[in-house]
C-alpha cells in the first residue's frame, strides 16, 4: 500500500465555503473532486498538500448539463458518467461521448469530474482536448462571488498549471452552440484506460455544403492540449473533401510538438496527429450532414 | 497413446461423478468470492509494528554516509536500521538462489535503483513511511552499466567490487549442444537463416505484492514468519542457514497468496529485515511492499538478447539450430533455477523438431538493474527458448516461401521416437504432435483464414495468422540432477484418513491461485474413493506439512501430484489388508472398485473405505502385523521431467493508419497428459494467454540511460485487461506421461510460454506486405509503425 504524507481534510458545504477555505489556506490546500489523478500523485508523494478540501458534496450545486439557446452550460462537478450519458450532449456535441468511452474505466468515470480533469491540466487529458475543440469558456469564481470567464487557451498556462488562482474555483464550462455542427473524437492508446499516445477532437460547422468554421484540438503532443488555428483558417469556406482532410492532417502534424517517450516516438505521434485529424474531421462532417 | 478430443469436452461435473477427475467448482473459491481469503497483509498480531524500507534513488553510487538521527526522533518510530548495523551481526549480505550473494541492506555501494538501504520500524505504516524521508543518505554517484552489450567493455564501471578478485561484470558462461556437429550441418545446409531477437525484461506483477509478518518469541526462541512465498519449506531451511536460527524453531506460514508467477520464489531483503526487526524490537513486525517497490526491486524475468540461427534443406527439412545469448542478470544473480542449470531449461530451444545438431553459447553479465533472472511463469527460461525457436522457424518459413504450419508438420518429432533425446540432452517423455497441430488448425479454420487474409491483403487490409508449437519441460526435478542450494527437488505428501472416513492430505507445495485445494482432493479421491468434498488439503505451513520445494515451474502436479496419488495408493494398500480381515478372505480375493473392496465374484460382500477407516481406528483385531490408523507419508522423487506440448494459433488485425494491433482470435490446444480438473486447466490457460498478450504487445521494464526504472507503477508498466483479449478458444489432446503415476504433466505455464511467439508471428505475418521479417516485443502501436516503415528497432 502506497501511503501519502500527512494532510488535513475538510468537506466543503457550499461553493462559497470552499472559496473561504481556499482564501484562508492558500497554496497549501487543494480541492479534491473525483480524486483519481490527485490521490495517486499524493500516494506516490509527487504531490504533497497540507489540506484537502473535498467538494463532492457540492454536486447538487455544480453537477448539471443545461442547454440554452446559445450555449450548453456544464457544471464543473459533473461526472464523466453523466457526460457520457447526457442526452443534451449526445444531441449537440457527440464528441463528448466519443471521448468519454475511452477515458479510463467505469469506476473512474463514476467519480471523475469535468472540472477536475481540466484543472489537473495534464497534457494528455481527453476532456481538455474536447473543450479546446469546442471553444469552451471556463467560468472561475473567487472571493466574494466574483466570476471571470476565460478561454481554454488562457485557462491552461502550462503542464499541470491553470489560470485558476489559489483562492478560486472552476465552477462552469460554457460551450457555444452554433447551427450545422458535427463533432468527433479519436484516441490511440496502448491499452484500454491508458493515457493517450495521441488523441484528436474535431468540430465543424456547415452551412449548405461549405465549412463555416472548423476546430481541431489535440492531446499528448505538446505541453498542453492544443487548438490549431491554422486548420480553422484552412478549412473555413471550403467544401469538405478527402484532400482537405489531408491538408488539415498535414497542418496538425506540423503544428504539434510531441516528445519521444514510453508511449511512442515523436515521429509516430506526429503521424497520429495527422491520421486522427483526418479521421475525426471526416466523422465530424458526416455527423454535421446527418 | 494420444486421444484427440472435441473442442469442448462435455460438462460432467462431480455431482454426477462423485469422486475423482472431472470438472468441479473450486473448493477454495467460496472464501475468495466472499472476501474471506486470508493474506499476509490480513495478519494482525497484538503489538505489531510496521516496517518501511528506504531505497536507493540512483542506479550506482557509493554510500558516503547515512544519518538516521532525525528519523529516530520521528513520532512513533521504534528503530532505524542500516546496512552497517546488519554487518555487525554478519547479516548485511545473504546468499541468492544461484550461489551469488545479495545485499540485505547496502553497506558499501548501491547497485540498482530501488536497492534496500535502510529500514524504519514504527507504530504504523504511515509513521514508518514518513520517517524514511528523514533519513539523510549521502551518495557518491557512479556511472552505471545499463546496456548489457557494454557490460564487458574494458572501461565499463565495475559493479561487483564486493566479490574477491572481481575485475569485470562477467556473471557466467554456459554452453550446451555440440558446436562442431552444428557447424558441420550449417556448412552443408541449403538455407541458413539468422535473426537477432530480444526478449525484453518483464515483471510478474502479481496482484498481491510481497510482504511478511515476523514474530520472534525471545522466550521460547521460536520465529513464526507469515510470508508471501511459493516455497515455504525451502525458505525455512535458508533462513536457518542465513540467520543461524535452529530450523525446528522456524515456522514459515504462507497463507493465501495473491498470485506468484515466480515473483515469490526468492527470499527478498524485506523478509530478512522483518525478521531482524522482530528480533531487535521483541514485537511482531509487518512489512508489505507497495506496488512501486514490487515493480522496481523484486524478481524480473527474461532480458535475453539472442541471435537465432536455423539451417535447413531447400525443401524444408530443419537440420540444425544455433543460438548465442547475452543474458542480463541485474546487479546480483538471483536466478531461481536448479543449481546445475544457470540458464534454467533454456536447453530445450530445439523445440518440437527432430533435428541433427544444436548448439547454444550464453554469456551472462551484471548490470545496474534489479537482480534476478527469476522464473516468471516460464518453466525456468523455456519461455525464452520457445520464443527463439518458434520465431526463427517462422523466419525460415518466410525464407523458403513455405506455409509455417506445413514447415512445422514436416519437422515434428514422430510419436514412435519417444522417449526422444534431444541434441542438447533432454529426454522428452511422450508426445504426439501432429494430432494436436491438426486439431488447432481445424478449430481455427486455418485454410479459410488464409483465404480471408489473401482477400484482405488485396484490399490493403492487414491481417495476420501466427502459429506457435511448443514443448515444455516441467516438474523439476530428479534429485540426481536437480537441487536448489543443495536441497533436492522432491516433494513429500501425507494422507490421514479419519475414523469417519474423512481425510486430510498435507502437501509440500503451495498454491498461489492454481486451485490445489481442489486438484489434490480430486487426485486423492480418484485413488481411494473418498469424495473431494470430504478431503481437506493443507499446505503452506512448515510445521504442519511435509518437506518439499514448493510451487513454481509448473511442478505441483508433476511432482506433488504424483506424491498425492502414490500416498493414496499406499493407504489403499493398507486398507486392502484391513478389508481382508473384515471380509475374512485373503487379500488376493479382493477387488477394488473406487471407494470399496468386494470379494471377487461376490460383489454383495464389500466394505467401503469409510468402513475400513472406522475399523482401522476402532475396537477389534486387525490383521496380523497391521498397526492401527489409516495414514501414510511418502517423498516422491520424479524420474524425469514431464513434457507437455501445445499448438497455438493467433489471428490479429492491424489498423494500417494507427498501427494498433487487435488480437481477434486465439486458439489454444494443450496436451498436458491426464486432465484432473479441465476447468482449472482452462483457467490456467486463459491466464497464461492473457499474460502472453501483455508481453507481446505492451509489457516491458525499461530503463533510461541513468538506470532509472521507467516501469515503476502500473500507469507505466502496462498489463492487459479483458478489453485487450479475445474470447479464448481452447481444445486439448491427451498424451499421458509414461513415468508419472497418473500420467499427468504440468500445465501452469504452457500458455505463457506458447502464446508470445504465436502473437508476434501473427503480427509479423500481417506486416508481410511491408517486407517485415521480424520486430521485437513489445509490439506497441509506435513500434509496429516503425516496422511498417522498415525501421524496426530492438527495444533495448
Amino acid at each position: 500500500m502506497q501511503v501519502p504524507a500527512p494532510f488535513e481534510y475538510e468537506r466543503a458545504t457550499s461553493v462559497d465555503h470552499a472559496i473561504s477555505l481556499l482564501e484562508r489556506l492558500g497554496g497549501t490546500a487543494r480541492l479534491i473532486a473525483g480524486g483519481h489523478s490527485l490521490l495517486p500523485m499524493m500516494k506516490l508523494r509527487l504531490a504533497n498538500f497540507d489540506y484537502l478540501i473535498d467538494i463532492n458534496d457540492l454536486h447538487g450545486e455544480l453537477g448539471y448539463v443545461e442547454a440554452g439557446p446559445d450555449e450548453v452550460r456544464i457544471g464543473a462537478l459533473t461526472r464523466h458518467r453523466e457526460l457520457l450519458e447526457s442526452p443534451v450532449l449526445a444531441a449537440a456535441f457527440p464528441i463528448f461521448a466519443d471521448a468519454e468511452r475511452v477515458i479510463a474505466d467505469p469506476v473512474v468515470r463514476n467519480r471523475g469530474t469535468l472540472g477536475g480533469s481540466l484543472c489537473q491540466a495534464d497534457p494528455s487529458e481527453d476532456l481538455s482536448a474536447v473543450c479546446t475543440t469546442l471553444d469552451a469558456r471556463c467560468v472561475i469564481r473567487g472571493p466574494g462571488g466574483a466570476e471571470r470567464v476565460v478561454s481554454m487557451e488562457d485557462f491552461h498556462v502550462g503542464p499541470y498549471e491553470t489560470a485558476v488562482a489559489d483562492d478560486e474555483i472552476l465552477v462552469e464550462i460554457r460551450l457555444p452552440v452554433r447551427p450545422g455542427c458535427g463533432s468527433a473524437y479519436a484516441k490511440v492508446e496502448r491499452r484500454a484506460g491508458d493515457w493517450a499516445v495521441v488523441s484528436a477532437g474535431a468540430a465543424v460547422w456547415l452551412d449548405g455544403g461549405a465549412i463555416v468554421d472548423a476546430r481541431v484540438g489535440l492531446a499528448a503532443v505538446g505541453p498542453n492540449t492544443t487548438g490549431i488555428p491554422a486548420i480553422s483558417a484552412a478549412l473555413r469556406g471550403q467544401e469538405p473533401s478527402e484532400s482537405l482532410y489531408e491538408q488539415a492532417g498535414a497542418i496538425a502534424a506540423d503544428s504539434c510538438d510531441p516528445v519521444t517517450d514510453q508511449r511512442g516516438s515523436a515521429d509516430y505521434k506526429r503521424h497520429l496527429a495527422a491520421e486522427l485529424t483526418r479521421r475525426t474531421l471526416r466523422r465530424a462532417v458526416e455527423r454535421a450532414r446527418s | 497413446m494420444t486421444t484427440v478430443h472435441e473442442r469442448v469436452d462435455t460438462f460432467h461435473d462431480n455431482d454426477q461423478k462423485p469422486v475423482g477427475y472431472g470438472r468441479m467448482l473450486r473448493k477454495e473459491d467460496p472464501r475468495f468470492l466472499r472476501g474471506r481469503g486470508r493474506y499476509v497483509d490480513d495478519v494482525q498480531l497484538p503489538g505489531m509494528l510496521h516496517l518501511a524500507i528506504l531505497r536507493s534513488p540512483v542506479a550506482h553510487a557509493r554510500i558516503v554516509s547515512i544519518d538516521t538521527s532525525a528519523a529516530e526522533a520521528s513520532p512513533g518510530v521504534k528503530a532505524v536500521v542500516t546496512g552497517a548495523m546488519l554487518a555487525q551481526q554478519n547479516l548485511a549480505w545473504m546468499p541468492t538462489l544461484s550461489n551469488d550473494v545479495q545485499a540485505v541492506l547496502a553497506t558499501d555501494k548501491v547497485r540498482f535503483q530501488g536497492q534496500e538501504v535502510a529500514f524504519v520500524v514504527a507504530e504504523d505504516r504511515y509513521a514508518a513511511r514518513d520517517a524514511l524521508e528523514l533519513i539523510d543518505v549521502e551518495y557518491d554517484v557512479l556511472d552505471p552499466v545499463i546496456d548489457a552489450r557494454r557490460a564487458l567493455e574494458s572501461d565499463a564501471p565495475l559493479i561487483r567490487d564486493d566479490l574477491d578478485g572481481k575485475t569485470n561484470n562477467h556473471c557466467f558462461d554456459w554452453e550446451t549442444g555440440d558446436e562442431a556437429a552444428t557447424e558441420a550441418v550449417f556448412a552443408r545446409a541449403d538455407v541458413v537463416v539468422s535473426q537477432d531477437l530480444v526478449y525484453p525484461r518483464v515483471h510478474p506483477a502479481p496482484m498481491e505484492t510481497c510482504g511478511a509478518v515476523a514474530d520472534y518469541d525471545a522466550v521460547d526462541g521460536k520465529l513464526r514468519l507469515w510470508s508471501t512465498t511459493q516455497a515455504p519449506h525451502a525458505h525455512r531451511t535458508l533462513y536457518a542457514i542465513v540467520a543461524g536460527l535452529p530450523e525446528h524453531k522456524i515456522q514459515v506460514i504462507s497463507p493465501d497468496i495473491g498470485g506468484g508467477f515466480g515473483n515469490k520464489v526468492p527470499i527478498y531483503p524485506g523478509y530478512v529485515c522483518a525478521i531482524v526487526a522482530s528480533i531487535v524490537t521483541g514485537k511482531p513486525v509487518k512489512w508489505m511492499e507497495d506496488r512501486s517497490e514490487n515493480l522496481i526491486s523484486t524478481g524480473f524475468a527474461r532480458d535475453y538478447i539472442m541471435r537465432g540461427e536455423i539451417a535447413a534443406t531447400r525443401d524444408g527439412r530443419i537440420l540444425g539450430i544455433r543460438t548465442n545469448v547475452l543474458a542480463d542478470h541485474g546487479a546480483f544473480n538471483g536466478t531461481a533455477a536448479p543449481v546445475k542449470y544457470p540458464a534454467g531449461f533454456f536447453g530445450v530451444f530445439t523445440g518440437s523438431y527432430d533435428i541433427e545438431a544444436a548448439y547454444c553459447k550464453m554469456t551472462a553479465v551484471y548490470t545496474n538493474k534489479a537482480p534476478g533472472g527469476v522464473a516468471y511463469a516460464c518453466s525456468f527460461r523455456i519461455t525464452e527458448a520457445v520464443y527463439l525457436v518458434e520465431r526463427i522457424v517462422d523466419c525460415l518459413a518466410d525464407e523458403l516461401g513455405m506455409d509455417p504450419a506445413e514447415l512445422r508438420l514436416k519437422n515434428f518429432i514422430q510419436p514412435e521416437q519417444f522417449p526422444y533425446t534431444t541434441k542438447t540432452g533432454w529426454v522428452y517423455d511422450s508426445g504426439n504432435y501432429e494430432p494436436t497441430m491438426r486439431l488447432a488448425m481445424e478449430m481455427a479454420g486455418y485454410d479459410e483464414l488464409r483465404r480471408e487474409q489473401a482477400e484482405k491483403r488485396a484490399r490493403g487490409e492487414l491481417m495476420g495468422i501466427g502459429i506457435a508449437f511448443f514443448t515444455e519441460a516441467v516438474g523439476a526435478g530428479p534429485r540426481k540432477d536437480m537441487d536448489i542450494l543443495g536441497l533436492g527437488m522432491a516433494d513429500g505428501c501425507e494422507l490421514r484418513v479419519h475414523p469417519t472416513g474423512k481425510a486430510v492430505v498435507r502437501l509440500s507445495v503451495q498454491s498461489q491461485g492454481q486451485g490445489h485445494e481442489t486438484t489434490f482432493a480430486q487426485i486423492v479421491a480418484e485413488e481411494i474413493g473418498i469424495p473431494p468434498a470430504d478431503i481437506e488439503v493443507l499446505h503452506g505451513d512448515t510445521d504442519n506439512t511435509p518437506f518439499g520445494l514448493g510451487t513454481y515451474g509448473s511442478r505441483s502436479t508433476p511432482v506433488s501430484g504424483a506424491a498425492a496419488a502414490l500416498v493414496a495408493r499406499k493407504v489403499r494398500d493398507k486398507a486392502r489388508i484391513i478389508a481382508s480381515g473384515m471380509l475374512e478372505v485373503s487379500v488376493a480375493d479382493l477387488e477394488w472398485e473406487r471407494g470399496a473392496f468386494h470379494v471377487a465374484g461376490d460383489p454383495g460382500r464389500s466394505v467401503t473405505i469409510q468402513d475400513i477407516a472406522l475399523r482401522a481406528h476402532g475396537a477389534g483385531d486387525l490383521p496380523e502385523g497391521i498397526e492401527g490408523g489409516l495414514e501414510a507419508q511418502i517423498c516422491y522423487n520424479p524420474s524425469n521431467l514431464t513434457y507437455p506440448h501445445g499448438a497455438y494459433i493467433c489471428v490479429v488485425d492491424i489498423d494500417p493508419g494507427t498501427a494498433q494491433v487487435t488480437v481477434r482470435r486465439f486458439i489454444a490446444v494443450d496436451d498436458c497428459g491426464t486432465r484432473i480438473n479441465p476447468m482449472i486447466i482452462e483457467g490456467q490457460v486463459h491466464g497464461g494467454l492473457t499474460d502472453g498478450v501483455g508481453m507481446a504487445l505492451m509489457e516491458m521494464i525499461a530503463f533510461d540511460e541513468d538506470g532509472n526504472c521507467l516501469g515503476a507503477s502500473l500507469m507505466d508498466y502496462l498489463i492487459p485487461t479483458s478489453l485487450e483479449v479475445p474470447d479464448w478458444e481452447t481444445g486439448f489432446t491427451v498424451t499421458p506421461s509414461p513415468h508419472h503415476p497418473i500420467g499427468a504433466k504440468g500445465v501452469g505455464e504452457s500458455a505463457t510460454v506458447g502464446s508470445p511467439p504465436a502473437i508476434v508471428n501473427a503480427v509479423i505475418d500481417a506486416l508481410k506486405p511491408f517486407g517485415v521479417r521480424h520486430a521485437d516485443m513489445p509490439l506497441t502501436p509506435s513500434r509496429v509503425w516503425d516496422a511498417m516503415r522498415g525501421q524496426a528497432r530492438p527495444p533495448i
